[in-house]
């Protein structure tokens, strides 16, 4: 197995790819998949998939039901891992180190690449203590330090304004939109270098969901973002990239514009203009 | 009328009937039960029962201290030893274990345990313990009960955690959370009221047992607060009392029990209570 030099090695990109994507390849690369494939006991999931998320960039999966996104997702995070019979194989580089190896320390991994759910999961404590909590395993704070970090980590999910003066009611107390908006502080505050989101927005209503998109916007500068949508608009709007999966095969991946204009794949298209899917 | 629908609401009307007379069948002899220990356990019922020691025989005054005692320090007891032992059970089912093939022997055997009758768990400890060491004791009581507490809370401790969505460990776990933390942090924290219902609901059930006492503490006449002594309760006296010829003693019977049926109802309710709370969330 070769050495990974850095970050900046974009992974090889199928030659029938390739010719759209001469910007692409200039980019750096926070994370890439190689020969990927994925198993849920004896059935394949995923088959081979070779893809890249550039850091600082928003990509997006798109592709209709049980096409292996959301199981590319959790394997980002190794998340699959909490099941027996699930199992990946093939090589998940973040920042050319192999996620995959059985010596990673998946808690520490989890650490780096935080996931935010379909439905909003706040803990069943404090608004406070659902941010406070995360920090505090990794790091040991002074109450006005811990204070600081936890009205950060609201502002950061353009939440502190609505519950700066309830920090102590329960979490599961928040609308919908705002739980969510609670889940993505608490992955921010732990400052991690990617985030996952797996249908952030799909229990939610259009306003609180145009104020996710809003803040992946936002986040984007500081994280390498990947997110799992049912929805192409919301695709269209919140994504640099696009990556557009079916039966287990990545089909296209392409600069998301590209993506919605002109794909090179008649089935992209199909899936695209709602003629299948 | 349509011939078939006509048969139909016939049908259901003879069923709805059925239902009911069976419903007011079951309700009525458990009010008389209720309504004849109010009645007899009342009349009894006065400060010396909580105040004085059982009477000797033939003898008119006296009350259950030392049996209420006892079956205060044996319940207390039993659910302190059984709790965390079933405690432990319910979560390596529900969480390390939950697909080991060894979860569904585990989960066999304690839905067996949970239906024994209580009398084998009385023998079983009077084997074990009681000839062991010698004699009846209060310590033998409360492992006897311990023993009925278990699959009770290891029953409830698994379903409550089972009810704990996968969404929330997952959560946690994406944060990092080692596996312990997920649970002792989340899933515990989750299950909380639902846990504390099944504890009480165990308490409850061993509060009022007789058959597990009978070869293991035994009952005592006396005061007595030595684990390693015969120790006074609630139920053996209700059994030895209600069985004499004296007139007081089966009074104080009726007393025992009717503390009992309240201690047990109390308890019930605030199981209920404690599970209606958790419900709208």
């Amino acid at each position: 197995m070769t050495q990974v030099d850095s970050v900046h090695v974009a992974a090889p990109v199928p030659a029938a790819m390739a010719a759209s994507n001469a910007d692409m390849v200039n980019l750096p690369v926070k994370l890439s998949m190689r020969n990927l494939d994925f198993f849920y006991g004896e059935s394949k999931a995923l088959k081979s998939i070779n893809l890249s998320l550039y850091a600082n960039k928003v990509t997006a999966f798109i592709g209709p039901s049980g096409c292996g996104k959301s199981t590319l997702l959790r394997i980002l995070n190794r998340m699959y891992d909490l099941y027996p019979g699930q199992r990946a194989a093939g090589e998940v580089l973040l920042d050319g180190k192999n996620l995959l190896d059985p010596k990673m320390d998946i808690n520490l991994l989890r650490a780096r690449v935080g996931m935010v759910f379909q439905k909003p999961t706040p803990f069943p404590m404090t608004i406070y203590e659902n941010i406070a909590f995360g920090i505090r395993l990794y790091e040991k704070l002074s109450k006005s330090e811990l204070d600081g970090r936890v009205e950060k980590a609201l502002r950061g999910a353009a939440l502190w304004e609505e519950v700066k003066d309830k920090l102590q009611a329960s979490g599961l107390s928040l609308s919908g939109g705002q739980q969510q908006r609670l889940c993505i502080a608490r992955t921010v505050a732990i400052q991690p270098e990617v985030i996952l989101f797996d249908e952030p927005c799909s229990a939610l209503d259009p306003i609180s969901t145009a104020k996710i998109e809003e803040l992946i916007d936002e986040l984007k500068a500081r994280y390498t973002i990947a997110i799992v949508t049912h929805n192409m608009q919301q695709a269209a709007r919140v994504s640099d990239f696009t990556a557009f999966m079916y039966l287990g095969d990545l089909v296209e991946f392409d600069v998301t514009s590209k993506m919605f204009t002109s794909p090179a794949e008649k089935r992209t298209q199909d899936y695209i203009t709602g003629r299948f899917g | 009328m349509n011939p078939i629908y006509a048969s139909r609401a016939r049908t259901d009307k003879i069923i709805r009937f059925l239902c009911w007379a069976a419903a007011v069948f079951g309700l009525t002899w458990l009010t008389l039960i209720l309504f004849s220990l109010f009645w007899n356990g009342l009349t009894a019922m006065g400060p010396d029962v909580f105040t004085k020691m059982m009477p000797p025989p033939g003898d008119n005054e006296g009350g259950l201290l030392n049996a209420i005692a006892g079956s205060a320090i044996l319940t207390f007891l039993g659910v302190l030893i059984g709790t965390p032992i079933g405690l432990f059970a319910g979560t390596y089912l529900a969480e390390y274990g939950r697909y080991e093939k060894l979860t569904s022997y585990v989960r066999f055997i304690n839905d067996i345990l949970l239906s024994a009758p209580s009398i084998i768990v009385g023998l079983f400890i009077y084997a074990a313990v009681v000839i062991t060491m010698g004699g009846f004791s209060g310590l033998a009581g409360a492992l006897a009960l311990a023993v009925i507490v278990i699959p009770v809370v290891v029953r409830t401790t698994e379903d409550m955690l089972l009810l704990v969505p996968d969404q929330l460990r997952e959560a946690a776990a994406a944060l990092g959370l080692p596996r312990s933390l997920v649970i002792r942090r989340i899933a515990y924290v989750a299950a909380r009221t639902g846990i504390i219902t099944g504890i009480l609901l165990a308490t409850a059930r061993v509060a009022g047992e007789t058959a597990p006492l009978l070869f293991t503490a035994l009952n005592n006449q006396f005061w007595s607060v030595n684990l390693l002594q015969p120790m006074a309760n609630l139920p053996s006296t209700i059994n030895n009392f209600t069985q004499s010829p004296y007139t007081y003693w089966q009074q104080l019977a009726w007393a025992g029990a009717l503390i009992i049926t309240m201690a047990v109802l109390t308890l019930n309710i605030v199981a209920r209570i404690l599970g209606a709370e958790r419900k709208p969330k």
